[in-house]
């Protein structure tokens, strides 16, 4: 048996564990699930969309269901972990399992697995057969965040979600439903307690409706020693606009999934990712932008930094549809890399039906540039000092953009660790 | 404080410097004139340690130091600077951030405390002042989308806040207005002190009717064709270069 078929079978046999336990409206979401993860498997690298991405070493990874509860994890623990953390609307799951006393409730925000029927939207945004390990998060679901802004409202307050990882298998799940006119800014945040070896499997999709605004942010620190897979679908309506920003400091092998669809005219899409690699970790962000209607933008930003041996992918797809005229689609992938070992694998690839369009895409991949760094040196600046001011300032342009300002502050600690981490093997 | 010694120095395959020797003593404005590729801003580039230009042959003391042992931190430390000639843009680093670090680089080498953000404030906008530059150049990144002439003020502003003991000008006169030329050279003009030297290059004589120099030098082709007081500088400005190309090698060395 191969690594991969022996972990699709220890998979299997935790969903069965599960399938019948929770309300009764959950079994049969989730053999629904099980029976598209079961038929599809674990994507394997003969696919043209894996071929970079081995999952093989998720046989070594800590594959349990962890028990319900939230195990010794306290306050302080998280707060260190979780910083800046917004006392004001925080939502705490622990290796998956909602967490209640940590969490400071806010309005808007329910446990899915306390739901009597589930939201007609859940599972909506999802293709089980594309995207195997998503329909693998629902043949596990459990506990999960709604988020449901109703018709109008301006929530002020971001809502932070928390994602704290000690171990095991967790499914996070994430469903945000932004009525027409509505506002909100959530903040995802993935955490690990020290030495995670676990897997962690998220879904998120989010509703953008008519003219409503949606800024998400999805920030992943867990340990080095993480597997960490993301799936984030998104639908954006008429005049709608979603910010997306995809922060990648932690993780040995990450892959993160986006997809969008502009589904009504004038849908506006920022998708903005920063990743950080250093050691033998991988990260992989594959997104897919579907222009589906006319009159639609997205501007999509992804910036890679790696060091030591690590290993960057970024696959881009901007599809523009036969009748999606008048679309503007940008999509950038510059890539920084502070050593000789670091590599990365770059495609934006355009596919455009319409033919009154203003669409551009572009990466590169380069390293710091020696110019700037003799300018610092020659101004006293220590070399190290100088290369990571250099570096930092190359990040600058996704940090700046970060739509909630604490973080924007706050987030230089775990940056700061993720640059010294890709950096140490700088000769 | 300065002296060099038979400087030969290589940029890629092509030697630009082929022989310099020239000394700066202490208190003293040294200009340094000459047709654009005479190798002007080679030399101070090998002043600033730039890693690109290799030095083949010959020797330069700094206050009877081996400058080109020195790493290019090392000599801003200890009191070199060169305003360069293209400064370069450096997105997503603030100009605050950067010239407080260097200040602070510079403080801890000599062994003062360094200085927190307030006080740093302080002096900069003290500084900034003087250059006439306006507060709001410390929030944007490095000379990122400066104009030609703020790039030159922030040069003067770094220079003002290093306060340094040799002080290498490469053509930071050039494409500025008068005002702007005025600002510079006063910046200059504020430094000029006993223990300091000045080597100040440039393309016009413009420039020293604000700067007077000691001395003028004018370089072609890689060697010092001639030295001479600030009149020197007046008859460039009528005669031109070409005289001094066209005498034999060798023959107007010194």
């Amino acid at each position: 048996m191969s690594a991969l078929d022996e972990v699709r079978s220890r998979l299997l046999a935790l969903h069965e564990r599960v399938v019948d336990t929770g309300p009764a409206w959950l079994a049969p979401l989730r053999r629904r699930g099980g029976a598209s993860f079961a038929a599809e498997g674990l994507p394997h690298t003969k696919l043209e969309e894996w071929r970079y991405t081995n999952l093989a070493g998720l046989a070594k990874q800590q594959l349990d269901l962890a028990e319900p509860g939230g195990g010794d994890v306290s306050r302080a623990d998280l707060a260190a972990l979780a910083s800046p953390v917004f006392a004001c609307s925080l939502h705490v799951f622990v290796d998956g399992f909602y967490a209640p006393k940590l969490s400071a409730l806010g309005a808007h925000v329910e446990n899915l697995a306390s739901l009597s029927e589930a939201p007609a939207e859940l599972g909506g945004l999802i293709d089980g057969k594309q995207h195997p390990l998503a329909a693998l998060n629902t043949a596990l679901l459990g506990d999960g965040a709604l988020l449901r802004v109703p018709r109008g409202a301006r929530i002020e307050e971001p809502i932070h979600v928390v994602f704290a990882a000690t171990g095991a298998v967790r499914n996070p799940r994430l469903l945000v439903i932004a009525e027409a006119g509505s506002r909100v800014q959530v903040i995802q945040d993935h955490v690990s307690l020290s030495g995670d070896t676990g897997f962690t499997n998220a879904v998120t999709e989010i509703h953008v409706g008519a003219d409503a605004r949606v800024d998400l942010v999805n920030l992943q620190r867990e340990s080095n020693a993480s597997f960490h897979v993301s799936n984030t679908a998104a639908r954006v309506e008429r005049d709608g606009r979603l910010e997306s920003h995809v922060l990648s400091l932690g993780g040995r092998l990450v892959r993160n999934d986006l997809t969008l669809t502009l589904a009504g005219e004038g849908g506006d899409a920022t998708l903005n990712g920063l990743f950080v690699g250093g050691g033998e970790r991988l990260i992989d962000n594959h997104s897919l932008v579907d222009h589906a209607v006319p009159h639609g933008t997205s501007r999509q930003l992804y910036k890679g930094i790696l060091g030591g041996a690590s290993r960057g992918v970024f696959r881009g797809r901007v599809v523009v549809r036969p009748d999606a005229q008048r679309t503007n689609a940008e999509q950038s992938n510059p890539n920084l890399l502070l050593s000789e070992g670091a590599e990365i694998d770059t495609k934006p690839q355009l596919e455009i039906h319409a033919d009154d369009v203003k669409c551009s895409h572009g990466s590169s991949i380069g390293q710091l540039d020696e110019d700037a760094l003799f300018y610092l040196r020659s101004r006293a600046i220590d070399p190290r000092e100088a290369r990571d001011l250099l570096t930092r300032g190359f990040a600058q342009e996704v940090l700046g953009a970060l739509p909630v300002e604490a973080l924007r502050e706050g987030l230089g600690n775990a940056l700061e660790q993720a640059l010294a981490a890709a950096g140490s093997s700088v000769s | 404080m300065l002296e060099i010694q038979n400087l030969h120095a290589r940029a890629g395959e092509n030697e630009i410097l082929k022989g310099i020797d020239l000394s700066v003593g202490a208190g003293e404005v040294h200009a340094l004139m000459g047709p654009n590729g005479s190798g002007k801003s080679t030399l101070a580039n090998v002043l600033a340690g730039q890693p690109s230009v290799e030095v083949t042959e010959g020797s330069v003391l700094y206050c009877g130091r081996d400058l080109l042992a020195m790493a290019p931190e090392e000599r801003a430390r200890e009191g070199v600077f060169l305003a360069f000639q293209y400064p370069v843009e450096i997105p997503g680093v603030t100009n605050s951030y950067f010239l407080k670090a260097s200040v602070n680089a510079l403080r801890k080498h000599r062994g003062e405390e360094e200085l927190d953000a307030i006080d740093f404030l302080e002096l900069v906008r003290d500084r900034m002042k003087a250059v006439e530059m306006d507060e709001k150049f410390l929030s944007r990144a490095i000379n990122e989308g400066f104009s030609g002439g703020e790039k030159k003020r922030n040069e003067i502003l770094q220079m003002a806040l290093l306060e340094p003991r040799l002080a290498v000008l490469d053509e930071t006169d050039s494409g500025l207005d008068i005002d702007a030329l005025r600002i510079v050279a006063d910046g200059v003009n504020h430094l000029r002190r006993r223990d300091r030297g000045m080597l100040v290059i440039t393309h016009y004589q413009r420039l020293l009717e604000y700067i007077v120099p000691d001395r003028v030098h004018v370089l072609t082709e890689g060697r010092i064709a001639a030295s001479g007081g600030k009149e020197l500088a007046l008859e460039l400005e009528q005669r031109g270069y070409g005289w001094l190309e066209k005498e034999p090698e060798g023959a107007a060395a010194g």
